[in-house]
């Protein structure tokens, strides 16, 4: 392994173990979601028995949604681990190493993927587990987990660009209604052409989550929609890569070596 | 010799003497309950007032929910069965008016754990003559808080195109219900805080009244829910309240007697609740 593949292999293990280690970081994540995936569920079933509705099982059409509620839980865990490294010096000491900065964030970022990882098997289990088979298949399946881990890793980076730019662990929770805001104004709950109210409907359309959202859902409720499922991964491309540059520019300030 | 007469007099007289000085204690009693209850609201209302991060959440929550409830599933209502006059902003009006007043409520217990945690309301113990007074200062802090939210969410379900079809009494009795609402969760969050003493209890808190208020027929009628959903609403005696409050906006009341029992229920035993975890904390030390 060269130089700077051993430090991204000894961050990613620390990152792990330390998700790991805490029950509350893997758990959370895994049964909120899906406590509301079967409020929602049951509460909305009745639409869809409206005109146009691409479903008959809302289940189906919810699935989506924990993923995406995991991908939020997976900023706000990631975030603040590296803050609280920040807060207790851990970074500063690593400063002192020859640790690069790429090293650091990837390793950051190995943890984010190991729980959207668990978050994600189980949510395609507990899928099948209610008699929801995606229409895309088994090929399907493992494409679902990999949009999922993209977009855990995208959201993750936003986490740690916030922990490196505020260097404290409140700051990252206050990105929390933030990020939760694009969620809920977006197709989360109803399909956008079926959206009545014009100004939810427009924002729902400007909003890139409602993309990343249709698209994983395309693939248990539609099949293979090449036009949604690239707008998917061209989202989640672009916020992997915007946040990563954003990162390392705020890692330039965070890591001064004199 | 001192005759039965002057040992009857000095009897009445010592009577008398504790009656006014049961009397005195009393009035001392009730005095230290309301000073300390009017001191620790002011506090609380202080606080949140001078504190965005304290006040911003509780008035965002319910408001994100409304919006997000409003505008992405208006659609609802021409699902067949859905006959609600004041239109779906009012429907889901009633939803988030009962939510915030819960989460008021609830948000009140994470200060009242800070508390606990900073050793503020250790001090505060001891200097309170009546320390019940601090549940009832805390609830009436928790009740002016949820007003402001209250005005917020109302502004913005009018704004939205809510129609009230209810008389000015039945719109009395929609936030008489969220008040009692409020009050009762309260009494559950300063119940947790006081038994957990730690924010890290907020979970406890908020998770089971999250699942309450959600396992209620929030987004369509509960005649119009299925299956195992349908049956946990039926059950959940905040259907009752949510119910009576949709029937009062509707000016169609039903199951307010129903409501308001539930409420008072609610409030007793929760308040029994916040009680006896006061005495835990004050044992605690």
């Amino acid at each position: 392994m060269t130089g700077t593949a051993l430090q991204v292999y000894h961050l990613a293990r620390r990152s792990v173990v330390r998700q790991a280690r805490q029950p509350a970081n893997v758990v959370a994540p895994v049964i909120f979601p899906l406590a509301l995936l079967a409020v929602n569920s049951g509460g909305l079933q009745s639409a869809t028995t409206i005109a146009g509705f691409p479903t008959d099982r809302f289940v189906a059409f919810a699935l989506a949604i924990p993923f995406m509620q995991g991908a939020l839980f997976a900023t706000m865990n990631a975030g603040t681990d590296l803050a609280r490294d920040i807060q207790t010096g851990f970074l500063s000491r690593l400063s002192l190493t020859p640790v690069r900065g790429v090293a650091l964030i990837l390793g950051q970022l190995a943890g984010v993927a190991f729980v959207a990882t668990v978050q994600a098997v189980v949510y395609v289990a507990v899928a099948y587990a209610v008699g929801v088979h995606p229409r895309a298949g088994a090929a399907g399946v493992v494409v679902l987990l990999g949009l999922a881990i993209a977009i855990a890793i995208g959201f993750g980076a936003v986490g740690v660009f916030m922990a490196l730019r505020t260097g404290t662990g409140e700051s990252v929770q206050g990105l929390f209604p933030l990020l939760f805001v694009f969620l809920i104004i977006s197709s989360m709950n109803f399909p956008r052409n079926l959206i009545e109210v014009g100004w939810f409907r427009w924002l729902a359309t400007a909003n890139p989550v409602s993309y990343l959202i249709e698209g994983l859902r395309s693939l248990v409720i539609e099949g293979w929609n090449g036009e949604a499922l690239a707008l998917a991964f061209t989202i989640s491309a672009a916020l992997i890569t915007i946040s990563l540059v954003a990162c390392g520019l705020a890692l330039r300030t965070r890591m001064t070596r004199t | 010799m001192r005759d039965e007469a002057e040992y009857k007099g000095d009897s009445e007289a010592v009577g008398l003497g504790a009656r006014r000085c049961r009397d005195a204690v009393g009035v001392t009693a009730v005095r230290d309950f309301r000073n300390v209850s009017l001191a620790v609201a002011w506090r609380t209302l202080h606080n949140v007032l001078h504190n965005p991060s304290l006040l911003l959440p509780g008035i965002l929550f319910p408001l994100l929910n409304f919006v997000a409830f409003f505008g992405g599933l208006s659609r609802l209502r021409h699902i067949p069965g859905f006959d609600y006059p004041p239109g779906y902003a009012g429907f889901q009006f009633c939803f988030v008016l009962l939510q915030s007043a819960a989460f008021g409520g609830v948000f009140t217990g994470f200060g009242i754990a800070r508390d606990f945690e900073y050793g503020f309301s250790r001090r505060l113990m001891l200097s309170a003559p009546r320390r019940s007074g601090l549940v009832a200062g805390y609830a009436i802090g928790a009740l002016f808080r949820w007003l402001i939210n209250a005005a917020v969410v109302t502004a913005v379900a009018f704004a939205a195109g809510m129609r009230v079809e209810g008389s000015a009494a039945d719109v009395a009795g929609i936030y008489l219900l969220a008040v009692l609402v409020n009050v009762a969760f309260l009494f559950w969050a300063c119940g947790v805080a006081m038994r957990f003493q730690s924010v890290q209890a907020g979970p406890i808190m908020q998770t089971p009244v999250f699942l309450i208020l959600f396992f209620a027929p929030v987004y369509v009628p509960l005649k119009l829910l299925q299956g195992w959903i349908h049956a946990l609403a039926s059950g959940n005696p905040i259907t009752r309240v949510l119910e009576a409050n949709r029937g009062l906006l509707a000016g169609q009341p039903v199951e307010v007697g129903a409501a308001y029992l539930v409420t008072a229920g609610l409030i007793f035993f929760l308040g029994l609740w916040a009680v006896f975890n006061l005495r835990h904390a004050e044992a605690k030390g």
